[in-house]
């Protein structure tokens, strides 16, 4: 059997299977046959800090991460792309140079955004 | 195979007999895995007992774990008032077997200068099996380190069946022990009766 050019994709995809269930199911066999059963609702508890957990984590979480993700965008992001463009600024065509400026106007226009909605003031 | 003039004679010969409790033993006592916590002033001495000039690597022992599930070994190291037995019992219970406890300092042991403070333990054995006490107020590294191989004497000496097996082989032990809760005016139960008793008392005069 000749394999095609992709077949060892499966091929890879087998062993990377075989190589990873292995030693997962061989642990587990030990643990079954050899491991000291001496279990409880303390050993099994989810908090390992010595605590007690206090309630559930199935909770409702504050929406207003959403600001945050803005403002990173704006504060960070914005700069990791804002250097390349500035070292490489000489060398840019006008249609990459447009498509610049429109990134950083959607991002300035996030920025007059959150500055309006006063997210920047320290409270 | 268990005769040790044979096996002695064998080794000389260049050949190497043991039993199978002899190499289970052995793998249990160097690879003693503490668990990294520390309550008070002891604890600055396990860490220097950790440290390159005592080297607790040595003994298997240096792979402080910060947590109990991958955890061998707990040192109290320091008081441990009233307020934090709960945890050090909690922690303890969810220790996997085999576990084994190393009570480091006057503290640790019976409240040590502290222990007429209203809120410190008279020592931890009140709620946990304690393998080995160090006194000392701190005791050096060296104690601990000598602690340590005399838990892992007791361990290479453990019969794997009958009486005095360790306690992950005894089905009869319990897996875990009561945590101790806050009362009105002390933690309830003040003590597990199963592994500590008051001392009698006796009067001479």
């Amino acid at each position: 059997m000749r394999l095609s050019s992709y077949s060892f994709l499966v091929v890879f995809g087998l062993v990377a299977t075989v190589f990873s269930v292995t030693p997962l199911a061989l642990a587990w066999l030990w643990a079954r046959a050899f491991s000291p059963r001496k279990s409880g609702p303390i050993k099994n508890a989810v908090y390992e800090c010595g605590l007690e957990g206090k309630a559930t984590g199935w909770l409702q979480f504050r929406p207003e991460y959403y600001l945050y993700g803005i403002v990173f965008l704006i504060f960070d992001v914005e700069a990791i792309f804002l250097l390349p463009f500035a070292v490489a600024f000489k060398g840019l065509s006008a249609a990459a140079c447009a498509a610049m400026l429109i990134f950083i106007f959607l991002l300035v226009e996030g920025l007059v955004w959150a500055w309006a909605k006063g997210v920047l003031a320290w409270k | 195979m268990t005769d040790d003039k044979l096996r002695e004679e064998l080794s000389r010969q260049g050949i190497l007999a043991t039993t199978f409790a002899e190499l289970y033993n052995w793998g249990r006592k160097n690879s003693i895995w503490p668990l990294q916590f520390g309550l008070a002033c002891c604890a600055i001495e396990m860490i220097s007992a950790s440290m390159a000039r005592f080297d607790i690597s040595r003994f298997g022992a240096e792979v402080f774990r910060p947590s109990p599930r991958q955890a061998d070994l707990m040192i109290v190291a320091g008081t441990v008032t009233k307020k934090m037995a709960p945890q050090v019992v909690r922690l303890y219970d969810q220790m996997p077997e085999p576990k084994y406890v190393i009570a480091m300092g006057a503290c640790a042991i019976s409240g040590g200068p502290f222990k007429q403070g209203y809120n410190v333990l008279k020592g931890i054995d009140r709620y946990i099996p304690v393998d080995v006490h160090i006194p000392g107020c701190p005791p050096r590294p060296e104690a601990l380190l000598d602690a340590l191989m005399f838990l892992q004497d007791k361990i290479e000496r453990q019969p794997l069946t009958g009486p005095g097996r360790p306690r992950h082989l005894d089905v009869s032990a319990p897996s875990e022990f009561p945590v101790p809760a806050f009362g009105a005016h002390d933690l309830v139960p003040t003590k597990n009766p199963a592994l500590w008793q008051e001392p009698p008392l006796t009067r001479q005069d």
